[in-house]
């Protein structure tokens, strides 16, 4: 039975998944490619790419366009339930012990310790893309550098850091200006 | 935390609705996620306080499970419970769906059309702005402690991660271990007096 199959196979994706993203990308391929056949190793790369280039967790975005092609929208249902059911489980109890055992003092300790090392993850997730802005994959020399999206960069982050405007508006603005900018300017 | 103004149907349903947008719109996976998370529930709703917005994205990474899903799911629970959760799930994962469903159909047109690609690019310049605005509050309150421990902590973080690329997870549980070293010593340190 098709549906039991696509959940059982994100269920595992969904549990063994752990720290998101990247680390889900080759248990969905060895799912949904080499244990079912249902997706070519051609269509996997488009979809890892269409789901970098679309908004939502590639886990979740993986399930809905696999579950899709093989059995429909009730297949996307099933892969997706599917594929959040162990974190729905596990995390809710974590929010559980969170909010009550939150101010003894061992978890106090524990998360004080967390948080920096929190804020330096992020810096390497926003990094990592600014380099990817900065330089389009290429390695790195001036000519490679990218004038337009690095421009774009440095005017959001002073337009959030100085005039607080919307974090979604300013990005969907950096789209646009960058559509438009790449057609005017002959740089790129 | 302050008082609530806002009846129950009332913060369900912001809850539903800003887990919704800030999903529909960003790009490139938890982290990013998290730190829209920030702006809008600690910075604009002031729900969670920003010590409570850290400790759950340390949740969310370690724990199975998209960062994204998980930390919906740490929000939702503490802002309105189960229903929270249901509805901040809900939320976040909805726009994936719809939005991947119509790209299954029309995949091949997408993700070669070149006017899509550069609105994209465009808005990765955006991605790593709001990260790095979000991240230049965060890093500034840790340097504000003006304690060794933390921003030393945060640097040995960075580099174990940006520089030496170590597993996030073995980081994570490196830094729980300092934690619970570090109170079994002020504990230890409360007994002798």
């Amino acid at each position: 039975m098709i549906y039991l199959q696509l959940f059982l196979s994100f269920l595992q994706v969904g549990l063994f998944s752990v720290g998101g993203g990247y680390a889900a990308m080759p248990l969905i391929q060895s799912q949904v490619v080499e244990r079912h056949p249902w997706l070519t190793l051609r269509e996997f790369t488009d979809l890892i790419t269409i789901a970098q280039m679309t908004p939502g967790p590639i886990a979740i975005n993986s399930a809905t366009f696999v579950g899709v092609r093989i059995a429909g929208i009730p297949g996307a249902l099933v892969a997706t339930l599917g594929c959040i059911a162990p974190a729905l489980v596990l995390v809710s109890l974590l929010a559980w012990v969170y909010n009550k055992y939150k101010n003894l003092s061992v978890l106090q300790n524990v998360l004080a310790c967390l948080r920096p090392v929190v804020v330096a993850l992020i810096l390497g997730a926003g990094l990592s893309i600014l380099v990817l802005v900065v330089l389009d994959g290429a390695p790195l020399r001036v000519e490679n550098i990218q004038w337009i999206d690095t421009g774009l960069f440095v005017a959001a982050l002073v337009i959030l850091r100085k005039a607080k405007w919307d974090p979604i508006l300013t990005m969907c603005l950096c789209g646009a200006a960058g559509l438009v900018l790449h057609l005017v300017l002959p740089v790129a | 935390m302050d008082e609530h103004p806002m009846t129950r149907a009332q913060r369900l349903r912001a809850l539903f609705f800003s887990t919704l947008y800030i999903s529909a719109f960003t790009f490139g996976g938890g982290y990013v996620i998290v730190t829209f998370m920030k702006r809008k529930f600690v910075d604009e709703l002031h729900w969670i306080d920003e010590q409570e917005m850290l400790d759950m994205t340390a949740l969310a990474q370690s724990s199975p499970g998209a960062i994204a899903v998980n930390a919906a799911i740490l929000v939702g629970w503490r802002v309105e419970g189960l229903p929270g959760m249901a509805v901040a799930v809900l939320g976040s994962i909805l726009p994936p769906m719809v939005i991947l469903t119509v790209i299954s159909f029309i995949y091949q047109a997408f993700a070669t059309n070149p006017y899509v690609a550069l609105v994209l690019k465009g808005m990765q310049a955006g991605v790593a702005a709001v990260i790095l605005d979000v991240v230049c509050d965060l890093g500034g309150d840790v340097l504000k402690t003006r304690s060794v421990l933390f921003i030393g902590l945060m640097v040995a973080a960075f580099v174990a991660s940006s520089l030496l690329q170590i597993n996030v997870i073995l980081i994570i549980l490196a830094a729980t271990a300092f934690g619970v070293l570090r109170a079994v010593y002020q504990h230890r340190k409360a007994v002798r007096r």
